[in-house]
């Protein structure tokens, strides 16, 4: 993967910089923690932990210029994310993620009513960020975790991992959907045209799992995608299957529907109850990236909801990227 | 790890735990696809 275009002052700092060409690297002040620019930068600075770019120093995963501005990237937007969702008891936002909404407003209701193959490929594509990475940043929080949320824990990535079989692994079946989508399924193929609120709910995760001290929150963010998804997913297989979609297209929905009632319960109780159990100071953290979670997420449906109200594309300058 | 519905159906899962349905409702019978959630109309 090359390294994507800037979108600002820090984007473009970030990728010089990742390019051999240091200059200083700028101030973070006054900028939208929800903005193109610094999401963007954040985006580029956690990647060099997971596969990083073409040609980059694999070296400067550890540079301390770049973590300082990573960590000055983070504040903004971790205390911008905190002041959002303000606090709350962790039994309570899971009852609330648990009880399903009649009549839903998010990306997948769309898609069933009056989805067109077009709205599929933009959906897939914001996704194809994270899911072709899918389990990764929470894998992150084992060595944080011990006994009972450890073992669980570990037993759901060992799902999303595909159980041992690398033909099954969930990112391997998003890009087997992106190839039959007629998509690319090259990892961060897409990063270019990704705007912001798509890229933010990856930073979110990214973030919660390169900090132990947010272990707490990494959990409440893995528990959150597991209860969201079962009933998201019922929907993207009838809106799939209305307009007779690839197989491969259908299969990550109907393996998700089926794996996430099992990770739903296996979070819940194994997970946050034995985390909560051996560290109970965590709740409020645990709450937090519950809520931060849908929050971010909701950001993603309205912008994306708001484009296709106003009859344009969601992406950044999709036409030249999605033929 | 093999389940047997009710209704006579047989699925077969490899997965570490298998969720079971119990409420009939599940489109995936006899293993829960959440169907069994509360529902709440609204608007
Ligand atoms: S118990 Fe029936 S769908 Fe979950
Ligand atoms: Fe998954
Ligand atoms: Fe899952």
């Amino acid at each position: 993967m090359h390294l994507p275009a800037p979108r600002g002052e820090l984007s473009a700092a970030v990728t010089a910089a990742l390019g051999g060409h240091r200059g200083a690297l700028p101030p973070v002040r006054g900028v939208d923690p929800h903005g193109e620019d610094l999401t963007l930068a954040l985006h580029v600075l956690y990647e060099l932990h997971y596969r990083g770019f073409d040609g980059v120093d694999e070296g400067l995963e550890w540079d301390p210029d770049l973590l300082r501005l990573r960590a000055a990237l983070e504040r903004p937007f971790l205390a911008a994310v905190r002041e959002e969702v303000g606090t709350a008891e962790v039994a309570a936002v899971v009852e609330d993620l648990l009880v399903e909404r009649l009549p839903g407003s998010g990306v997948s209701h769309f898609l069933r009513e009056r989805g067109e193959w077009w709205h599929f490929q933009e959906v897939f594509t914001h996704r194809s960020i994270y899911h072709l990475k899918e389990a990764d940043p929470h894998a992150w929080v084992i060595p944080r975790l011990r006994g009972r949320a450890k073992a669980a824990l570990v037993a759901v990535e060992f799902d999303e991992y595909g159980g041992g079989r690398a033909e099954r692994m969930h990112s391997r079946l998003f890009a087997d959907l992106l190839d039959a989508a007629g998509l690319s399924s090259e990892y961060l193929h897409y990063l270019d045209v990704v705007p912001a609120p798509a890229l933010a709910t990856v930073n979110l995760m990214s973030m919660f799992g390169l900090h132990r001290s947010l272990r707490g929150a990494l959990v409440g963010h893995f528990a959150a995608t597991e209860i969201t998804t079962g009933p998201s997913a019922r929907r993207m297989v009838s809106a799939l299957r209305k307009l007779s979609a690839p197989r491969e297209c259908v299969r990550f929905y109907t393996e998700h529907i089926e794996a996430d009632a099992v990770h739903e319960q296996v979070l819940r109780h194994e997970v946050i109850g034995g985390l909560l159990e051996d560290e109970p100071h965590l709740a409020g953290d645990v709450a937090f990236g519950l809520m931060a979670t849908e929050l971010l997420e909701d950001r993603l449906s309205n912008h994306v909801l708001g484009a296709w109200q106003d009859g344009v594309s969601s992406l950044r300058e999709a036409a030249d990227v999605l033929v | 790890m093999v389940v047997h519905g009710e209704d006579g159906s047989v699925v077969r899962s490899e997965r570490f735990v298998t969720a079971v349905c119990t409420c009939r409702r599940s489109k995936i019978y006899p293993l829960c696809d959440t169907s069994h959630r509360e529902v709440r109309r609204e608007g």
